[in-house]
């Protein structure tokens, strides 16, 4: 087991305490955290489904487009702002876990560390209105 | 190797009839190899009194500064070893985002702060690397810990076993039911395994409350983060300038025996050695 950089670790911390829905994923992609706020939105909880590899959080929420079809994981704000490291925003569909339809907006952006690492990425996210 | 304290109090220098025990100077730890390399952790105002047992017998001096606040440098203007010719000392440090040690150690050892200008010192400057590196005997890593400003600690490993060192951290800054698992936890990959962790441990639990974000440490949460790691000893550091030595033992006693870690924990006093 590693020691996840301070960077990624004082995110998370900032997170827990945020209102906001955010996503924290790593170098890999992966999904390292969530924070309550999202799991409302995403319909479970973080204790449940602990991290989640890229190939698995950019499929399980069926992420679509305006028109219903279906989101490379690529093109999500936060695989955008790793691969790319610059800042990304999105609008989106997804299908909760707990089943129900939610139209999303998130914006994405690179974690950098000081010497210039690339860390991982955060998205903050809303429920769009109706 | 040796472990020698030099300094522990935290924030500000505080001698006196009350602090005699365990000490008014900030903070400064002598390690030194069975290979004769002397690492100096910290250059708090312990360091005068170090400096003066060092020359002249030391070629060679490495002083490892965890960050730049005054009570880690306030002492480096009076190490005898920077002014005397037969001995080099290097200095190491983290850099800022913007400014290389350097810069940021000059707008204190110049004047008006200091009579004597940086550049007339001869120091060789080292921005820690990302890497670990060795001097002598020992291979150091410094890795970034919670902490206001570029801060790090360190984790010493020589052929004897292993110190690690975070004299101003907060672990726990942000965390409703600390510590988090290991991977979560701030430094806990300095401290994992050491023989010896000397950390930072400024407040009673109830003082943290009214300091979140300083920067620093519960005893509690010195012991929770020692736990966490596995050490074999826990020395606390950089104790608050406010408690005298009654206080200390009675905190740092209540603390213990509250946690009853498997491990023995002392609260770190000038002079204190340990034997690794």
């Amino acid at each position: 087991m590693n020691q996840k950089p301070i960077e990624l670790i004082l995110t998370r911390q900032l997170a827990s305490y945020l209102a906001t829905p955010v996503f924290i994923i790593d170098l890999d992609g992966t999904l390292v955290f969530y924070n309550e706020p999202a799991e409302r939105i995403i319909g479970t909880r973080f204790e449940e489904t602990g991290a989640m590899p890229a190939s698995e959080w950019t499929t399980v929420f069926v992420p679509t487009d305006e028109h219903g079809a279906a989101l490379e994981p690529t093109e999500l704000p936060l695989m955008v702002a790793l691969r790319e490291g610059r800042p990304a925003h999105g609008t989106l569909w997804i299908h909760a876990l707990d089943s129900v339809p939610r139209h999303i907006e998130a914006t994405a952006f690179p974690l950098i560390g000081q010497a210039h690492e690339r860390l991982g990425a955060v998205a903050v996210f809303w429920e769009a209105p109706v | 190797m040796r472990v020698q304290l030099w300094g522990t109090r935290g924030s500000l220098a505080s001698p006196g009839p009350e602090t005699a025990r365990y000490g008014g100077n900030t903070s400064c730890v002598e390690v030194r190899g069975t290979d004769g390399a002397v690492l100096v952790l910290d250059a708090g105002t312990g360091i005068r009194a170090l400096g003066a047992m060092l020359t002249p017998a030391a070629r060679r001096v490495d002083v490892l500064l965890t960050h730049l606040h005054m009570d880690h440098i306030q002492g480096l203007g009076f190490f005898e070893p920077l002014f005397s010719p037969d001995v080099e000392v290097h200095l190491w440090g983290p850099r800022s985002r913007t400014l290389d040690l350097r810069r940021q150690l000059a707008r204190y050892l110049s004047p008006p702060l200091f009579p004597v200008h940086l550049r007339d010192v001869p120091l060789v400057l080292h921005d820690l690397p990302a890497d670990a590196f060795t001097v002598g005997e020992f291979t150091v890593t410094a890795a970034r810990v919670c902490h206001p400003g570029p801060t790090v600690g360190y984790r010493i490993v020589s052929p004897a076993g292993v110190v690690a060192y975070l004299p101003d951290h907060e672990p726990a800054l942000g965390v409703r039911r600390f510590p988090l698992a290991a991977e979560w936890t701030s430094g806990w990959a300095l401290a994992r395994d050491a023989d010896l962790l000397i950390h930072d441990a400024q407040y009673s639990r109830e003082e943290y409350a009214d300091h979140v974000g300083w920067g620093h440490s519960a005893i509690d949460h010195a012991i929770a983060f020692a736990a966490l790691g596995r050490v074999k000893r826990l020395v606390t550091f950089h104790h608050d300038p406010s408690h005298d030595d009654d206080d200390l033992e009675c905190l740092t006693l209540a603390a213990t025996r509250a946690a009853a870690p498997p491990f023995p924990v002392k609260a770190g006093a000038e002079g204190d050695a340990f034997e690794i």
